[in-house]
């Protein structure tokens, strides 16, 4: 491996598993932001306790988020010095407000942890609310720099040399609002897919006590309401977003669904994989036209291909794969949160059959991964470029040695880390069943 | 007074550091204490090291956090050198901050049997933390970075070998636990806790003649390893004792005994003439530092960010603090002042020294 791969994997690795963290540290504040509304307007202390239990096992992530996010911070400065000294210069302002997001977070957390006793119902409120707000911004913030690397703005290259720098316009780069929205939305559904799973699986394994099960039927049912909003959210600006890809990264676009000749009536390329050699996506489904239509509106629009850039500025076609595993998990968690809600909601029928129930014990780890197919996406296709034509990655990279062997060190660190977490999750929840959190009756007793 | 653009980035960074490591002076200390007097049977002690450190670690670390951004943001000239020279022990400090914040919330959550295993590598990795990045510092004086194919890099073994490096985490072992046992004091005397205020004074008194020797020493490495800023330290001579002078009545102030009270000692009072102390020690080195931010490679002018850049940064940073002082406040109140939070499930089983 050259040196700059290993830097990327290094970083690369840091960063998959930081954003499995952080993704639910925006998700989940929005499940007990919910569980408290519900709790309040219904009065039934189920939800209290919802609220409650997410927030003990939140803590637990937030374990792994915090010194995670901290070592992704500190170690764009130790691999990337060279990349940092451009951001520091033109797109520091997302960095510097992030940190007055992780302030509110940090700051609200612990007041609605620590002090919840002393907390009237609104403050308790406010405090989620404030929590949620500031994990949002900070996801929306740290993807503003993303963008900023695949829509750079706001500056002019002299002979090298950076002027006029304009550190707004940096900040509402092209591509930072659509983007921006891609993280947050998907962001929330993960998190509500993860108590959908959660649920569903103590759903089928506690069939025997009602009064449980009936616990966890409104902790899915919420969070499929939840999961549902966003993952239409999320697919219908997942659409722009990708738009905007073809705007201004083609060559994303293009290594993404294989297309190698500029054509109108592009074919939309699904599964297979992406064959230089043979100038073609290999074992997939086309849907003539499609890509025309999704990229540009209209089944004759010009779409461009690989061929029309030069060799050493494409992005690596397995991408494709990544593209695809992003978008074929988003629109199964949207058929998913939709037969839900038509079974539920429309045919009314109480119990949901096993087939789905596994489907929602799914839903979460999917949903994780699906981001995971997407930030690598988003990263490995602006590959060669660290920002985009402005500078290559190996131009990034540190020069100092000896990184083989940190990342075998962090790695190692990232699997204890994840192992000890799980193991204080099992036994957290195994220590203090919800049915020692039950109030004996409360709400109205339901039927099943 | 003009005050050029770079020189004020650099005021607001030190000032950063500063807040930081009174702060991680406290929260890496409290994680140690909190972890000794388990062991040894002074839950009193022990419990009130917990109860300052739950709602405060998450908070503190974001000041790490805000620190390594400032410098990139004001200096992304000083990136290079920072970030070659710094990559091995800047890799270690992650760690061990990974291994102290992810087992320090575990041993909250985690069954008793594993709760002693968690605390006690929290605590440990926790005090080795301050120790590591304190290091930063002689690393900016310059004399143990060499060039390697044009890159700069840090000769370790020069380092290990040097008194900078003894003197370097000497202090900051010793000062972080003289800081924390004297606001872990407080933490107690607020809380009406007689056992915890009598373990944490006596540890202070303990601690105290340490950490002036380690000043001492630090001011004598200095003259073998960076003569340059050992000289220029001799220029503000009167700063530095004005320090010794806070450092000695905060020290004093542990035995003042007021009439009627039958404990002696005004520890609020010694918590902040030694953070007075710090800020004047901390004054004299940073002039003394000044202009280099690594000597001497790299000046606070050579290495400063766009000037609009730095102007949009300015402008976050007053909307930052308007939006954000609020939720200190609540935050103080919620935690540090509100006795019902600091004396909590005390009164019943701990109190007995009080009233």
């Amino acid at each position: 491996m050259s040196h700059t791969l290993i830097a990327r994997s290094f970083f690369g690795t840091t960063m998959g598993f930081h954003i499995i963290f952080a993704t639910l540290g925006v998700g989940i504040p929005l499940m007990i932001l919910a569980a408290e509304l519900l709790y309040q307007r219904t009065g039934d202390r189920d939800y209290s306790v919802m609220a409650r239990r997410w927030t003990k096992g939140f803590a637990v992530l937030l374990g792994i988020g915090i010194p995670t996010g901290t070592i992704a911070g500190v170690q764009l400065m130790l691999l990337w010095p060279g990349f940092m000294t451009f951001v520091g210069k033109v797109i520091s302002l997302p960095f510097q407000i992030e940190l007055y997001a992780f302030f509110i977070e940090a700051l609200f957390m612990s007041i609605y942890v620590y002090a919840y006793d002393r907390l009237r119902p609104w403050q308790r409120i406010a405090s989620v609310s404030l929590v949620t707000l500031g994990a949002m911004a900070s996801a929306v913030l740290i993807t503003n720099v993303h963008t900023f690397e695949d829509t750079p703005a706001g500056f002019k290259l002299v002979d090298g040399r950076i002027m006029d720098v304009h550190p707004w316009q940096a900040f509402m780069n092209p591509s930072f609002v659509d983007q921006a929205v891609h993280v947050a939305v998907s962001a929330f559904m993960t998190g509500a897919f993860f108590i959908a799973t959660i649920a569903a699986y103590k759903m089928l394994k506690q069939r025997d006590y009602i009064r449980i099960y009936t616990f966890h039927r409104k902790a899915l049912m919420l969070s499929l309401a939840v999961g549902g909003i966003f993952s239409v959210l999320t697919a219908l600006n997942g659409h722009e977003t990708a738009q905007g890809v073809a705007q201004w990264n083609p060559e994303k676009l293009a290594a993404a669904e294989g297309l190698f000749e500029t054509r109108t009536h592009a074919p939309l390329a699904i599964g297979g994989y992406v064959s230089e050699k043979d100038q073609d996506v290999k074992y997939a489904l086309k849907i003539p036209g499609m890509l025309s239509f999704l990229a540009g509106n209209r089944f004759d629009a010009r779409v461009k291909g690989l061929n029309d850039f030069p060799r050493d500025e494409w992005p690596p076609l397995f991408i494709h794969v990544l593209f695809n595993g992003m978008v074929g998990i988003g629109f199964l968690l949207l058929a998913l949160s939709v037969i839900g809600f038509i079974w539920n909601k429309i045919l009314r029928r109480p119990a949901f059959p096993k087939i789905m129930m596994w489907g929602f014990v799914a839903s979460g780890p999917l949903a994780i991964l699906g981001i995971e197919f997407g930030w690598i996406f988003a990263c490995t296709g602006r590959q060669p470029w660290v920002i985009y034509r402005v500078m290559r990655t190996e131009e990034a990279v540190t020069g100092a040695g000896h990184l083989a062997g940190l990342f075998t060190l962090f790695l190692a660190v990232y699997i204890v880390l994840l192992i000890a977490a799980l193991l204080v999750l099992y036994f957290l929840f195994r220590r203090h069943p919800v049915a020692n959190d039950l109030p004996p009756s409360s709400g109205k007793p339901e039927s099943l | 007074m003009h005050i050029a653009d770079a020189t004020l980035a650099v005021i607001i960074l030190w000032t950063f550091i500063f807040v930081y490591a009174v702060a991680a002076s406290i929260d890496f200390g409290a994680g140690f204490w909190s972890m000794l007097y388990m062991n040894r049977g002074k839950l009193g002690a022990s419990e009130m090291a917990n109860r300052y450190l739950s709602p405060s670690w998450e908070v503190t670390n974001v000041f790490i956090v805000l620190i390594v951004v400032s410098l990139y943001s004001f200096f992304p000239g000083a990136n290079d050198i920072l970030g070659s020279t710094l990559l091995l022990p800047g890799s270690v400090i992650l760690l061990l901050l990974a291994f102290r914040s992810a087992f320090l919330v575990f041993s909250h959550s985690a069954v008793e049997k594993y709760r002693r295993v968690l605390t006690v590598i929290s605590g440990m990795s926790g005090v080795m933390i301050p120790a590591l990045l304190i290091l930063v510092l002689p690393v900016t004086h310059g004399t143990f970075i060499h060039a390697v194919n044009g890159v700069k890099l840090l000769d370790f073994s020069t380092l290990f070998m040097s008194l900078s490096f003894y003197a370097f985490t000497g202090f900051a072992i010793t000062n972080t636990l003289y800081l924390s046992s004297l606001l872990l004091a407080d933490y107690a005397r607020v809380a009406g806790d007689q056992e915890a205020y009598r373990v944490y004074r006596k540890s202070a008194i303990g601690l105290g003649p340490f950490t002036l020797l380690m000043a001492v020493m630090i001011v004598v490495a200095l003259q073998n390893d960076a003569d340059w800023l050992f000289l220029r330290l001799q220029g503000n001579f009167f700063w530095l004792l004005l320090a010794v002078f806070a450092f000695l009545l905060g020290y004093l102030a542990l035995f003042y005994s007021k009439k009627g009270k039958a404990k002696p000692g005004v520890p609020r009072a010694s918590v902040v003439l030694t953070i007075v102390q710090y800020l004047l020690a901390g004054y004299a080195y940073g002039k003394a530092h000044y202009p280099y931010i690594v000597y001497p490679y790299v000046t606070v002018a050579q290495g400063f960010t766009d000037p609009n850049t730095f102007r949009a940064l300015s402008i976050s940073y007053l909307i930052g603090l308007m939006l954000l002082l609020p939720g200190f406040i609540f935050f103080w109140k919620m935690f540090m002042a509100d006795h019902r939070y600091i004396r909590a499930d005390k009164d019943s089983v701990d109190d007995r020294g009080n009233k």
